[in-house]
């Protein structure tokens, strides 16, 4: 089955996102495909790379670009979501006149149309929020 | 293109949290992509629809225009439930746009009919 799964909170203060990695992975154990991830509302903060939680505890931000690179799945960020919580790739940074980017790796800022295309093409769309 | 139900769910006074807000901004891309699209209010949900946002004191940018907006992008199919709108001392005059009132159970008929179900 096709899967494609929305987060709409950040990492650490709400379960969404570990629930969503954990959801991901098992998709994937079980031979399913995931059209894409689509970060939304706060869930925008779980791509920046400057994320340093203390060291006995997980790295949600790593781990996503992690299975990412392994699974080559697509993982994308809304660009309105991102720009109001200061998410920054090289391409907004020059856009917007910002002095740094934070995007992690295997992440991609795109439009909210990608959440509704994703909506469309697979055959099931899984939300993770509050 | 596919056109498939798309019901966004919103459960969450406006203002208070910005999912009221960015939940519009899906229902207008997805009305840009032509779905068949709805919108489901229900618990504190329904007070997004309350007529007359006050929000110069909070100094946010009120956006209760944008549900009457809503059918200029051919958006007309609004489900308010009852018990929700009931339990909070509203009626339909309350409302700052056309809606249909329905029963929870009916709502969740309505649920079960969607593609895709979006909650915010």
């Amino acid at each position: 089955m096709k899967f494609a799964i929305l987060i709409n909170e950040g990492p650490y203060t709400h379960q969404a996102s570990d629930s969503a990695y954990q959801f991901a992975k098992a998709v994937l154990a079980k031979g399913h495909e995931i059209f894409r991830i689509f970060f939304y509302h706060d869930g925008v903060n779980n791509a920046t790379r400057l994320t340093t939680p203390p060291q006995d505890d997980r790295n949600i931000v790593n781990r996503w670009s992690k299975l990412a690179e392994e699974h080559k799945l697509d993982m994308v960020v809304c660009v309105a979501a991102a720009q109001r919580r200061g998410i920054v790739d090289e391409g907004e940074a020059k856009r917007n006149g910002k002095d740094a980017t934070n995007l992690a790796p295997g992440f991609r800022i795109s439009g909210l149309g990608q959440l509704i295309e994703a909506g469309i093409q697979a055959d099931r769309m899984v939300t993770f929020g509050d | 293109m596919t056109i498939k139900k798309f019901m966004m769910v919103n459960r969450k006074a406006p203002y208070g949290t910005v999912y009221a807000l960015e939940s519009l901004e899906v229902v207008l891309i997805a009305a840009a992509f032509e779905q068949d699209v709805s919108l489901a209010f229900l618990d504190d949900g329904v007070y997004q629809l309350k007529k007359g946002h006050q929000t110069k004191g909070v100094e946010m940018k009120a956006f209760e225009k944008t549900y009457g907006a809503l059918e200029d992008y051919d958006v007309t199919k609004l489900y308010v439930d009852q018990e929700s709108l009931a339990g909070r001392g509203l009626t339909a005059d309350d409302l700052c746009v056309p809606v249909e009132i329905m029963s929870r159970a009916d709502l969740g008929k309505r649920m079960e009919e969607q593609d895709v179900l979006l909650s915010f």
